[in-house]
């Protein structure tokens, strides 16, 4: 279909028009019908995107051109428009974060309903899913940094939402001061690039690569600060203030905006550096922040007493796994054999524990939105026996907690083997530490469920009731999304993940839809 | 010798920015660092485009000239203080929350969150 072309356009134009329309529905039936079809919508569309992905190989699309597909317009050397440029691992983000948006989306409906200025959150949500979106498309390197800074300045104001709590406002500083300087050195980093290679685009700075000083600082400021937006330890400290501070329909998609960091420093490191990187420094130091995030924050989850900063470092430890198995890939990117034998299985593991690590996340925040929804509290020490009250969402927690523990047959357990398997082979106190993050995983997860849902009923809470249908629409798409993805692992490896992970390690066919084959 | 000149300010004004950022108690004063390490960043942008004796980039004001400055890194600058201008209004608004709610602009005291 002809209109399909301009799929990557309306994947960007649709959230933003949602969110600049927003302000002008008050009316609270309005607005929710604007929230709740636009963001289907972006997700309709992410969808089709990804299938279109899946048939036809890297969609290009030239922003601003006479023609959607002319990269490189008369001759010239190098592409002077923004290009956006989504290849299956784009497309696989997109698709993920999309539907935790959706999700996100539906919960908030009725959250929403306590508050004033829902409008406004609408609008703000609208901008993080277009920066979010943006981020995981765009083909330029200063766009990029456009969309991480629209995504950034979005989600201040939303961890900030509730203003008349201090907390809040904390949070929401510490998370703006860390990720401004973040951002302000990948700008830094872009300077630098363009200063080498006169080009802003991905593919155009890929193809003329060559590993000077210059490129290695370059490459320094873009790990360090994608590292600390997507909250790697040591940089971890503005996750569990903001995700614990944030509405949970805000720190359920806030996971997903933060894996949109993760991809950038994915993309740049294979898409753009990729077969230019001569040491396996790189590689190392992505592992040493997976290793470090995964032990540390889990650790400091264990003895963590309010459930969503408990479930906050849960993140910081899990977005570990994906570091670990995509870094594992990265060191066996210039060997071919290593590659074969236990890299390619390292990131297909690394990619579907985000996909996974999206979903039973998302789904968790909002459970621990639901529990404060209803019973006006998150504190461990005086929650108990909602399972009486609450039977929906117990099932929703059991779930999730079995997915996060890497509990067969639940989704994580699947990642996490592919995980252990292949780090197995590069160190075997890699995959000890995995294993030992997972069982502290579980650890604290039994806690959580043994002292919020079992247990004697409390007298205190007799009149907690289930939560409004919407909220329960909104945790049962990622439910959907958990038990597919748990049940159908064949399907999801090579439909899903298999060529987001092949589209990363395939640097020439990333350079090839932009630059061409010739030159 | 000018020729290196711009880049050695660069470095001056995103040290004393960082150095505020890292250092210094008073909020106000970590965002008059954050604001430096900005200026810092579009200042090295402008400079990566310039070229001695190069006119401006626009063709239809800029006459008989052989070199221009490079008019990427001004469009990239523009959108960098554009995107600046409204994270520092952010932040000042959030300072002024913070000091509603603690009465004081000293972060050491602004220790609610930990753990």
């Amino acid at each position: 279909m002809n209109w399909q072309i301009h799929l990557p356009a309306l994947l960007i134009a649709v959230p933003l028009l949602g969110a600049f329309a927003a302000p002008a529905f008050a009316n609270r039936r309005l607005r929710d019908v604007w929230f709740t079809v636009m963001i289907a919508a972006t997700t309709v569309i992410a969808f089709l995107l990804w299938r279109r992905v899946g048939a036809e190989g890297i969609v290009v699309y030239v922003m601003g051109g006479e023609n959607w597909h002319l990269t490189l317009p008369s001759g010239m050397r190098l592409p002077i428009r923004i290009i956006m440029e989504v290849d299956a691992f784009s497309a696989f983000m997109a698709l993920s974060g999309s539907i935790v948006s959706f999700a996100g989306a539906i919960f908030s409906l009725r959250f929403l309903d306590r508050t004033t200025g829902g409008e406004k959150f609408v609008a703000l949500y609208f901008l993080l899913t277009a920066g979010m979106l943006g981020m995981e498309t765009t083909g330029d390197l200063f766009n990029f940094f456009v969309f991480l800074e629209i995504a950034s300045v979005a989600s201040y104001g939303l961890i900030a939402f509730w203003r008349n709590t201090p907390e809040a406002i904390e949070a929401s500083f510490k998370y703006m001061l860390l990720s401004t300087i973040a951002a302000l050195m990948v700008l830094i980093g872009v300077g630098i690039l363009y200063g080498r290679y006169g080009a802003l685009n991905m593919a155009a700075i890929a193809k003329s690569m060559q590993l000077g000083l210059p490129e290695k600082v370059a490459l320094a400021l873009f790990v360090a600060a994608l590292a600390m937006k997507c909250g790697a330890v040591p940089l971890h400290m503005w996750v569990p203030d903001a995700y614990s501070q944030a509405p949970a329909g805000i720190s359920c998609f806030l996971v997903s905006v933060s894996q949109a960091s993760l991809y950038g420093l994915f993309r740049i490191s294979f898409s753009v550096y990729g077969r230019a990187l001569d040491t396996p420094a790189v590689a190392w130091i992505i592992i040493v922040f997976g290793i470090l995030s995964m032990f540390i924050a889990v650790v400091m989850a264990v003895i963590q007493k309010e459930v969503k900063r408990l479930m906050a470092y849960h993140a910081v430890s899990q977005t570990g796994y994906m570091l670990l198995g995509v870094g594992v890939g990265l060191l066996a990117l210039a060997h071919p054999q290593a590659m074969s034998e236990y890299g390619f299985t390292a990131m297909q593991g690394g990619i579907f524990h985000i996909i996974n690590h999206a979903m039973y996340k998302g789904l968790l925040f909002l459970t621990a939105g639901s529990i404060f929804y209803a019973s006006g509290t998150l504190d461990l020490n005086r929650l108990g026996g909602l399972a009486r009250n609450m039977p929906y969402t117990t099932v929703m927690f059991v779930v999730s907690a079995a997915a996060i523990a890497g509990l067969p047959p639940v989704n994580g357990f699947v990642s996490k083997l592919l995980v252990y398997e292949s780090s197995f082979a590069v160190h075997p106190i890699l995959t000890v530490m995995a294993l030992v993050t997972s069982i502290l995983t579980l650890a604290s997860f039994v806690k959580v469920f043994q002292s919020a849902f079992l247990g004697p009923a409390r007298a205190r809470f007799s009149e907690v009731r289930e939560v409004p249908r919407s909220m329960l629409v909104g945790m049962t798409v990622l439910l959907v999304a958990i038990l597919w993805l748990s049940f159908m692992p064949t399907w999801s490896l090579s439909r899903l993940v298999g060529p987001a992970a092949q589209a990363l390690v395939d640097q020439a066919g990333y350079i090839e839809a932009v630059m061409g084959s010739g030159l | 010798m000018t020729g290196n000149l711009p880049f050695v300010v660069v470095g001056l004004l995103f040290a004393i920015g960082m150095a505020l950022i890292l250092f210094d108690k008073n909020l106000i004063k970590i965002a008059i660092g954050v604001s430096m390490v900005e200026a810092a960043t579009n200042l090295f942008l402008i400079v990566l485009g310039y070229r001695t004796g190069g006119s401006i980039p626009v063709y239809t004001l800029a006459g008989e000239v052989k070199r221009m400055v490079l008019p990427t890194p001004q469009a990239l600058t523009l959108t960098a203080i554009v995107i600046g201008v409204a994270t520092t209004a952010l932040m000042l608004s959030l300072i002024m929350l913070l000091y509603r709610y603690y009465g004081t602009l000293d972060v050491r005291e602004i220790r609610r969150l930990r753990g």
